[in-house]
């Protein structure tokens, strides 16, 4: 029977939630294909991690080296293409991660197969993967097929929801040789600087996007915030042209933040933003375009241009506040 | 320090509305521009012209249009641009792109080469890992520090999180630039009618050995099938009237949930 391999991904020793998620919709495709499911975990010292993956895959194919304690792309290529080779599994799956974005694509070209990225939806087709990803920033569906027997697909991190398993995977150890590096080292890991407001703690957050256009706009909408009694965060873009500092900017890149109210200014809603503000607790966007993928996560929204909206509002919340 | 610096030129989407005709959206009236991830690549790689001397050389694969881009490109302060161009090439995937680019880079001299991380309007991200995978090189992508010494590279990759991976890596070697790298200089119209005026070198894929059946669907793995518009979940409740009605109701709303 042919399998399905989910590549572990984990960092300082924690497995991130990514690797559940694809074990998730693994399953269901594995169904589909008459497969099973077998989680790839090559890491140092990683029993308590392939425990922990038991009950969601078929198999857990664990190789376990010192050399692979930390992510390395060239180390972990050189072993997952020899898995891959080995096993000929008929679909590998990795996160759309920074870890996978410095992977995939030099696997699949090493190996000859077909890669898709950033999928959202993974079915079968007569065999094949035929994937959907996002295109447009989230404005358009695009539905891949990928051709011959073998294919690779990253995965969008939160495209599948975690399902607890109950199956009782095997774990099975290889030791693959790893010859030295000749061209990578890693160095270590640098944590983002700590600054003075911590968004994550804030109970009401005002985010603004590439939308305030220069940072002399930017107190417009920290009065907002000032009047909301909370904080003013923002997408990544606003940081980019440092109009404010790293430690404001919510997505997966930066902060997860779940206030009680997350009022959303001039943000398109990239998945990005979204993967850190999603699980707030009411959310209203203000966006002059209709389609802005932020309305769809959003409870209210203002289809309006911001610097018509933000100042009327300003007033009035300060009019009810007293 | 020789430097390739490839880029795209991409349709903004963020503010229209897009309707989807076949297998493609309709983009006549959408206005195009370098990508956002390009721009940062030329930046960085005019800053590490000014540092070490050298040359930069801006090249795209795309119809006439994208001499926009390269012009830009080399308005920033660019040496050379590089066109290539063939009707097959349409329908190509991101390895195949990497296919093209690795054809028509591996007959020229460099050190370093840079892409951005991603091409805002597919969003693959495939190009940078795929392309060194291609030639041979070390890579590395989502870079949002990079030090050259001694013929390495000191690069920081940005994880999630806020977290950076800091990684040495041998050159010459493909860097995929995340946005916010650097602070990419103001391009003056004035400045790319100027460099206008310098020529850029078109090829076909013959003069990089390819042949028509090497790329466009033909060349390529993965096959796009059609486009939709996503399905829709939930949608926000809008709350209709003029900037100054629609805010005055906003408020009311968020005193009725308690949020006030
Ligand atoms: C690896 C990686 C990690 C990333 N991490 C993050 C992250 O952590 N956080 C993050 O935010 N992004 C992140 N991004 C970037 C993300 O993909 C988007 O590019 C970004 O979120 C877009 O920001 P934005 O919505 O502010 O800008 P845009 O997408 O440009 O949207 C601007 C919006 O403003 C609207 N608008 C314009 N003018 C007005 C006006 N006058 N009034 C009202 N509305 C107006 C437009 O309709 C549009 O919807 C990451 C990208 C990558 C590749
Ligand atoms: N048609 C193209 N011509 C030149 N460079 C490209 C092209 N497409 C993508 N790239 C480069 O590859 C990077 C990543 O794009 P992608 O892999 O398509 O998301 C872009 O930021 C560009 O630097």
């Amino acid at each position: 029977m042919s399998e399905i391999f989910v590549l572990a991904e984990h960092r300082n020793g924690e497995l991130r939630d990514v690797t559940f998620e694809m074990l998730s919709g693994a399953r269901n495709l594995a169904d589909k294909m008459g497969a099973t499911v077998t989680a790839v975990l090559l890491g140092s010292g990683v029993n308590e991690m392939a425990e922990k993956l038991k009950s969601y895959a078929n198999k857990v194919l664990v190789v376990d080296d010192p050399k692979l304690e930390n992510f390395n792309a060239e180390i972990y290529q050189k072993v997952l293409s020899k898995l891959i080779k080995d096993h000929k599994p008929v679909v590998t799956l990795i996160g759309h991660t920074a870890f996978g974005m410095d992977l995939a694509p030099a696997l699949a070209v090493e190996l000859g197969l077909p890669l898709a990225t950033d999928c959202i939806d993974l079915d079968a087709v007569d065999g094949r993967l035929v994937v959907t990803r996002q295109i447009y920033s989230g404005k358009v569906n695009a539905k891949v097929a990928l051709k011959g027997d073998q294919f690779i697909a990253t995965v969008r991190s939160g495209a599948f929801s975690i399902e607890e398993g109950a199956l009782n995977g095997e774990i099975v150890t290889e030791s693959v040789t790893i010859e030295d590096v000749p061209y990578r080292r890693f160095l270590g890991y640098e944590e983002a600087e700590v600054g003075e407001v911590d968004i994550t703690q804030a109970d009401y957050i005002v985010s603004v996007g590439r939308a305030i256009k220069d940072q002399e706009n930017i107190p417009l909408v920290q009065e907002l915030a000032d009047v909301l009694g909370g904080v003013l965060a923002c997408s990544r873009p606003v940081v980019d042209k440092n109009w404010l500092p790293k430690d404001r900017q919510v997505g997966s890149s930066g902060k997860i933040v779940k206030p009680k109210l997350y009022l959303a200014i001039g943000i398109s809603g990239a998945f990005q933003h979204v993967a850190g503000m999603k699980d707030s607790g009411l959310i209203v966007a203000i966006n002059k375009d209709p389609k802005a993928p932020i309305f769809n996560v959003a409870d209210y929204g203002i289809v309006d241009d911001l610097f018509k909206v933000v100042p009327v509002l300003k007033e009035k919340i300060k009019e009810i506040k007293g | 320090m020789d430097i390739i610096v490839c880029v795209k030129r991409v349709p903004d989407t963020s503010e229209a509305d897009v309707v989807i005709t076949g297998k493609d959206i309709k983009k006549d009236d959408l206005p195009f521009e370098i990508n956002e991830w390009d721009n940062y690549a030329v930046e960085e790689a005019v800053q590490l012209k000014e540092k070490f001397g050298g040359t930069i050389t801006v090249i795209s694969v795309g119809d006439e249009d994208a001499n926009e881009v390269i012009r830009r490109g080399l308005a920033m302060g660019a040496d050379e641009g590089v066109r290539i161009y063939d009707p097959a090439i349409e329908g190509s995937d991101g390895v195949t792109i990497a296919k093209i680019l690795a054809a028509a880079i591996k007959n020229m001299k460099y050190d370093l080469i840079l892409t951005g991380a991603q091409a805002g309007d597919l969003g693959e991200g495939i190009v940078p890992v795929a392309l060194a995978e291609m030639l041979g090189i070390p890579h590395a992508t989502l870079v949002t520090g990079l030090e050259i010494q001694d013929g390495k590279a000191k690069v920081k990759r940005e994880l999630e999180g806020g977290l950076m991976e800091v990684l040495e890596i041998d050159l010459p070697a493909v860097i995929g630039i995340q946005t916010g790298i650097n602070e990419p200089r103001y391009v003056s119209i004035m400045g790319i009618r100027k460099a206008s005026k310098k020529e850029i070198k078109l090829l076909g894929l013959g003069d990089i050995g390819l042949t028509p059946e090497d790329v466009g669907e033909a060349g390529s793995l993965t096959v796009l099938e059609e486009l939709s518009v996503p399905p829709v979940t939930k949608v926000a409740e809008i709350i209709e009237g003029d900037p100054a009605e629609a805010a005055s109701k906003l408020a009311e709303i968020l005193k009725e949930q308690g949020v006030l």
